[in-house]
């Protein structure tokens, strides 16, 4: 299983957008990706974009406005479900000269990208590209899709958390059940134990987990666990 | 035939689209006497069709709404975190990985076949999307409904009783239940592939082409 471990401890340190754009950058060898892009709009209409892609790429992309031809694009604005560049429909002449232009440009000519829908009506993407053959892609989509879809909403998290400013910074806050939840398991309980103490069922003991698991921007329940230990959030 | 359609892709199925929330009026408004708006056109509507969610409709061979459901993130508002806490023991859920089903509807006389076809869609899209749980609200005497057709639910609370009761429940996305809703269904693998492919776009191989 893809945990991106130490991604994920940077992206805790990340207090700055320059910091946060350097932890962006660092994505494309950890995720095994040719580029990364994470591009967010806030509610009052405030861009903020961060890309491996070349300089050059980008403002020809900007100056030539390709984001009304651009398939991904049209794909996924106000969108919530994960893209794979292959089910769009590149047929059109315009999106066909489009994507001969990012080929040439070295985006690769295999993608996938993660509709981000946040609080407020924040809307964020992110993309991952690669060159890699249609059989290998599969296989990458299969094993990295939610790792990338974690990663994703943790980076947006943590672009809004700066927003708000630092002095406004969530502290991270459980409900009494997540916190039973994860209490339970510091305490080395299975998740059957751990229901049944809390007289829950298993799939509501899970539910409550991965709850906060998104609260903590944490990969995996161990983790979860190991940060909100480190926050002082449980009672062990 | 299931259709997956954002809400501002609608307008381009006036047929399916007054169908569903007029159904929807029929259903929450007459028959389950919930308090919810109905307005001039006879559309029951409420803030969380504003935000583009994502509809699951059930299109009859004649064109006419069968069925639908609504989906939402719960990185962004859900009805749940936002009126029904009390169901979830004060847990607001919020996920990359959960999504909100509401506004399950059935037209009049549709059958049991077109309720497990409805959660069929949510499965595929669940299991696409790499999903972990849906998570619902709907009117407690829906459980039995959703008993039958082949996905039930967890419930995770239940508030009111009789007419009144409301409950949220929980979905597992899991390959294993999407054989016996295909077959409650009535639906092969390659239809529903076929289906879910029309909406989001098939696998392809094109860019090779023009590479």
């Amino acid at each position: 299983m893809v945990t991106l471990e130490s991604f994920l401890n940077r992206l805790n340190q990340v207090g700055t957008l320059d910091d946060l754009d350097t932890a962006i950058l660092s994505l494309s060898d950890e995720l095994n990706v040719e580029h990364v892009v994470y591009h967010s709009v806030n509610s009052s209409g405030d861009q903020y974009a961060v890309t491996t892609y070349e300089p050059h790429w980008v403002d020809h992309y900007l100056g030539s406005d390709y984001a009304r031809i651009d398939p991904v694009v049209q794909a996924c604005l106000r969108r919530f479900h994960p893209v794979d560049w292959k089910r769009l429909d590149w047929s059109g002449k315009a999106a066909r000269n489009f994507m001969q232009e990012a080929v040439t440009a070295g985006v690769g000519n295999q993608g996938f990208s993660i509709p981000i829908r946040g609080p407020s009506g924040q809307f964020a993407l992110f993309t991952v590209s690669s060159k890699d053959t249609d059989d290998t892609w599969v296989k990458y989509t299969e094993e990295y899709t939610r790792a990338l879809i974690l990663a994703s909403h943790y980076v947006n998290q943590k672009a809004l958390e700066i927003e708000k400013g630092t002095d406004q910074a969530d502290i991270v806050t459980l409900s009494p059940r997540e916190t039973d939840a994860l209490t339970m398991l510091a305490l080395g309980y299975n998740r059957a134990q751990a229901a049944d103490s809390l007289s829950i069922s298993e799939h509501t003991l899970r539910v409550y987990i991965e709850s906060a698991r998104f609260k903590l921007a944490a990969m995996n329940t161990t983790h979860a666990v190991a940060r909100a230990m480190n926050q002082g959030l449980l009672r062990v | 035939m299931l259709r997956y359609i954002y809400a501002d892709e609608l307008e381009t199925l006036p047929r399916l689209k007054a169908g569903m929330f007029k159904d929807r009026a029929a259903q929450f408004s007459q028959r389950l006497g919930w308090e919810v708006t109905v307005d001039e056109d006879g559309f029951e509507r409420d803030s969380y069709d504003d935000l583009n969610p994502l509809y699951i409709l059930w299109e009859r061979p004649d064109g006419t709404h069968g069925g639908s459901l609504r989906l939402l993130p719960t990185t962004g508002d859900t009805m749940i975190n936002d009126h029904f806490t009390e169901l979830t023991e004060g847990v607001k859920i919020q996920s990359p990985l959960i999504w909100e089903c509401t506004r399950f509807c059935l037209a009049r006389g549709a059958g049991a076949n077109v309720s497990s076809a409805l959660m069929l869609g949510v499965l595929e899209i669940g299991l696409k999307s790499h999903l972990d749980h849906i998570v619902g609200v709907f009117d407690a005497r829906m459980i039995r409904v959703y008993a039958r057709v082949g996905w039930g639910p967890t419930v995770l609370g239940t508030l009111g009783t009789g007419r009144e009761a409301i409950s949220a429940g929980l979905w597992p996305v899991e390959q294993s239940y999407r054989p016996r809703l295909l077959s409650k269904a009535g639906i092969s693998s390659e239809v529903s592939n076929h289906w879910y492919g029309r909406s989001f776009g098939a696998i392809k191989e094109q860019f090779e082409a023009v590479a």
